[in-house]
C-alpha cells in the first residue's frame, strides 16, 4: 500500500472580481514508504500549491480544494482541522523555500525546534530543548548548545535551512515534503543540503516528496519523477528513464535547455519558445501545444488523457518524442 | 542597552538646549505680553513702566535670556507672573493630575485597542471587522471637545452615572501623598477615596483615549494581518502547533512591534488632547495651567517650563519605546 496516494487533486483559486483560476488540475501520484518522488516544473505550474494542498496549508478563503489525499488510508482532505494539526509535524514534515522568512525572527532557534517536540511528543520544555540540541547536531550545525539560544538572523542561510530540516524531521515523520529547499541557497550550500537530505532520508526510511524546478536536484535524488505543466502531470517516469528517454516534448525541451560541457561552445542553448501565458486551457487540448515543436492537429480540440506507458510511467501526449532506446 | 540610554540622554540635552532657546524667543515674539495682559488696555504709561521694570523686562533681551538659562540650569524656573507662586510649585501640583489622566487613557487605549485590533484581523471581512473599521474611523475623526461634551451631557446630566467634573468629590476624605489620587487612596488605605477618584477618571480617560485607541486598533489589525501572511506562520502551521500557541507565540509578538512605536508617537497626541479634555472636565492638570497661562496673563515663566516639560516627557516616552523594541525584537539589540 502506498504511503501517500494523491488522486485527482485540484485547487481552484476563487478571488472576488477575478475569473476562477485552476492552479492544480486533477493531479495524481503515489509515494511508497521510503521512496523519493519528484514534482518538477517551472514557476506557476502548481507544484508548490500541490504540496500546500496536501498539508492543508492553503488558506481556506478563496481556495477550493477537491480530490483525495490518502495518507496511510486516511483522506487528509476530509480530516477535521484539529485532527490534521495532530498529524502535521508528526507524520508529515515540511521544508520550505526561503529559510530566513520561514523562521520566526523573534524566537530563539531552540524553542522553534523544541516546540514541535512539546506539541507532538508531550515533552517538557527542558527535555525538548535537550533533544533539539541533538537534532541540530544531527543536521550538521556546529556548537548546537550555543545555537539553541541564538536567533535566525544570527545564522547563515545554509544553517537556517539545516535548522528547518531539523524541525521537519524532529518527530521522525514518515513523509517529508521539501518545497524547493535549495532555491534560496548558494550552489555549494545547495549540494550540502541535498546530500544531508539524502543521508537523513536514507537513514530514517522517510519518504520524500521533492518539489523543484532544478533537474539536477531530480537527477541526484528522486526515484520517480512527475513532470507538471499548467497544473497537470504531463509525464511520469523513473529517474533513469526520464533522463535517458524523455517522451513528452516539454520534458524533452527542459532537458535540452540544460547547458552541457560536452557540447561545442558557441552553439545556441536550446530554449522552449513562448511562455506559460501562451497556454490554451486543458479542456481545449494540450496546454503546451502553442509552445510545442511537435504539435499536430490532434493536439488541439479535446483533452489529452494521461496514459500509462510500458515502464510503469505515464504520459499525456498525442505526438510524443520517439523512443531512442527500444525497450 | 546602557549605550542606547546614554546616547539618548545626550541627544535629549542637545534637544533641550535648542528648544529652550527657541521657546524663549518664540514666546517673546508673540504680540502682546504679560504687562498688557495684566494691566489691560487702560493702564497709564507709568504703571506700565513700573511693572515692566519689576518683572525685569526692561533689560536687554540677551540679558533676560542669560538669566533664564542660568535659572533653568539651577532648576529655578522663576515665579508665575499670574499668581506669584514658584513655577515648580504650579507645575508640581498639576503634573500628577495630567499624568494620572494620560496613564488611564493609555491603559484604556492599549487594553482595548490591541485585543480589538487582533480580533478584527482574525475575523477579517466579517461583521466584527467591518464594524471595527467604521467605529475607529469615527473615533479618529471626532473632535475631542465635541465627544467630551457629548459624553458629559449624556452620562452626567441625562443619566447620572458619572460625576461631571473634577478629580475627586468635594469633601472627600483623601490624603495627598503623591498627587495621584487613585494611588494615594491605595497607599493610605482610603479605598473609598481611591474609588471616588477612579470614578471621576472614567469619562475623561475615555474621552482622551478615543483617538489613540482608534489608531492602535487599526495599526494592530494591519500588523496582525501582515504577520499572518508571513512564511514563519506557515512553518508554525506545518509543525501542527495548536492555534492558541501560534497566536500567542508567533503572531502577537511580531505584530506588537509597530504597535509599540505607535504608542510612543501617541504621547504627543495625548499631551495635546489633555488640554482639551481637561478643559471639558475641569480637570486641573497641565492642560488647565497652559490655557490659563496663555489666555489670562502670557505667563512666560510657566509657559517656558511647560513646553520644556512636554518635550522631556515626549522624548523619555519614546526612549522607553525604543528600549521595549530591543526587548521584543532581538534583531535591534546592540550586541
Amino acid at each position: 500500500m502506498a504511503l501517500l496516494d494523491v488522486r485527482d487533486l485540484s485547487v481552484v483559486f476563487r478571488r472576488r472580481g477575478a475569473e476562477p483560476f485552476t492552479a492544480v488540475d486533477g493531479v495524481g501520484f503515489t509515494v511508497e514508504p521510503g521512496q523519493t518522488v519528484g514534482l518538477v516544473g517551472e514557476s506557476g505550474c502548481g507544484k508548490s500549491v500541490t504540496s500546500l494542498a496536501i498539508m492543508g496549508l492553503l488558506p481556506r478563503r478563496g481556495n477550493q480544494v477537491t480530490g483525495e489525499v490518502r495518507f496511510e488510508d486516511t483522506d487528509l482532505l476530509k480530516l477535521r482541522p484539529q485532527d490534521l494539526r495532530d498529524r502535521r509535524g508528526r507524520d508529515i514534515g515540511m521544508i520550505f523555500q526561503d529559510p530566513l522568512s520561514s523562521l520566526n525572527p523573534v524566537i530563539p532557534l531552540g524553542l522553534q525546534v523544541a516546540e514541535v517536540l512539546e506539541r507532538h511528543q508531550g515533552k517538557t520544555r527542558q527535555a525538548a530543548l535537550r533533544q533539539a540540541g541533538g537534532l541540530l547536531d544531527a543536521v550538521g550545525i556546529p556548537d548546537p548548545a550555543r545555537r539553541l539560544k541564538e536567533f535566525p538572523h544570527q545564522l547563515s542561510g545554509g544553517m537556517r535551512q539545516r535548522a528547518l530540516i531539523a524541525i521537519a524531521l524532529a518527530c521522525k515523520p514518515r513523509l517529508l515534503i521539501a518545497d524547493e529547499p535549495t532555491t534560496a541557497l548558494d550552489v555549494t550550500i545547495q549540494a550540502q543540503i541535498l546530500a544531508l537530505l539524502k543521508e537523513l532520508v536514507d537513514q530514517s526510511g522517510t519518504a520524500l516528496v521533492m518539489i523543484t524546478h532544478d533537474l539536477g536536484v531530480v537527477a541526484g535524488l528522486c526515484d520517480t519523477v512527475n513532470v507538471l505543466y499548467a497544473g497537470k502531470v504531463v509525464e511520469r517516469a523513473g529517474r533513469h528513464d526520464l533522463f535517458a528517454d524523455p517522451r513528452h516534448p516539454y520534458t524533452h525541451g527542459l532537458l535540452q535547455s540544460v547547458p552541457r560541457l560536452d557540447v561545442d561552445r558557441g552553439g545556441r542553448l536550446h530554449q522552449i519558445r513562448g511562455s506559460v501565458s501562451d497556454n490554451i486551457p486543458w479542456p481545449e487540448g494540450c496546454a503546451f501545444a502553442p509552445r510545442c515543436d511537435r504539435v499536430i492537429d490532434d493536439c488541439v480540440g479535446a483533452t489529452v488523457p494521461l496514459e500509462p506507458t510500458r515502464r510503469d510511467g505515464a504520459l499525456r501526449c498525442t505526438n510524443p518524442v520517439p523512443q531512442e532506446v527500444p525497450a | 542597552m546602557v549605550r542606547i540610554v546614554l546616547r539618548r540622554l545626550t541627544q535629549l540635552s542637545v534637544t533641550l538646549i535648542a528648544l529652550m532657546t527657541l521657546v524663549f524667543f518664540w514666546l517673546r515674539s508673540l504680540p502682546g505680553g504679560p504687562v498688557d495682559a495684566l494691566l489691560g488696555e487702560r493702564a497709564t504709561p507709568q504703571t506700565r513702566e513700573t511693572l515692566t521694570r519689576a518683572l525685569g523686562y526692561d533689560k536687554p533681551i540677551w540679558v533676560q535670556y542669560g538669566r533664564f538659562v542660568e535659572n533653568v540650569v539651577t532648576g529655578d524656573f522663576g515665579n508665575s507672573i499670574r499668581t506669584g507662586e514658584p513655577v515648580t510649585a504650579v507645575i508640581g501640583r498639576a503634573f500628577p493630575a495630567t499624568v494620572e489622566l494620560a496613564i488611564a487613557a493609555i491603559i484604556v487605549a492599549v487594553g482595548l485597542g490591541i485585543p480589538l485590533g487582533y480580533l478584527a484581523a482574525r475575523y477579517r471581512g466579517r461583521l466584527l471587522d467591518n464594524a471595527t473599521i467604521v467605529v475607529t474611523l469615527i473615533g479618529i475623526s471626532i473632535p475631542i471637545f465635541f465627544l467630551g461634551y457629548l459624553l458629559k451631557d449624556w452620562l452626567t446630566q441625562d443619566i447620572h452615572v458619572f460625576p461631571p467634573s473634577g478629580r475627586i468629590s468635594t469633601g472627600a476624605d483623601n490624603t495627598d501623598v503623591t498627587g495621584f489620587f487613585v494611588l494615594d487612596g491605595l497607599l493610605t488605605r482610603e479605598l473609598d477615596a481611591s474609588a471616588d477618584a477612579l470614578w471621576h477618571l472614567v469619562l475623561p480617560a475615555l474621552t482622551l483615549a478615543t483617538i489613540p485607541l482608534a489608531i492602535i486598533v487599526r495599526i494592530t489589525r494591519a500588523s496582525v494581518l501582515d504577520v499572518l501572511d508571513e512564511d514563519y506562520i506557515r512553518t508554525a502551521d506545518a509543525k501542527g502547533l495548536r492555534d492558541a500557541t501560534i497566536r500567542r507565540r508567533h503572531v502577537l509578538r511580531n505584530a506588537l512591534l509597530p504597535v509599540v512605536t505607535t504608542i510612543g508617537l501617541q504621547t504627543g497626541a495625548l499631551l495635546a488632547g489633555a488640554v482639551l479634555t481637561e478643559k471639558v472636565y475641569n480637570w486641573g492638570g497641565l492642560g488647565t495651567v497652559i490655557t490659563d497661562s496663555i489666555s489670562g496673563s502670557r505667563d512666560y515663566p510657566v509657559l517656558q517650563a511647560l513646553i520644556l516639560l512636554a518635550a522631556v516627557v515626549f522624548i523619555v516616552v519614546n526612549l522607553l519605546v525604543d528600549l521595549s523594541y530591543a526587548v521584543i525584537d532581538p534583531r535591534v539589540r546592540v550586541p
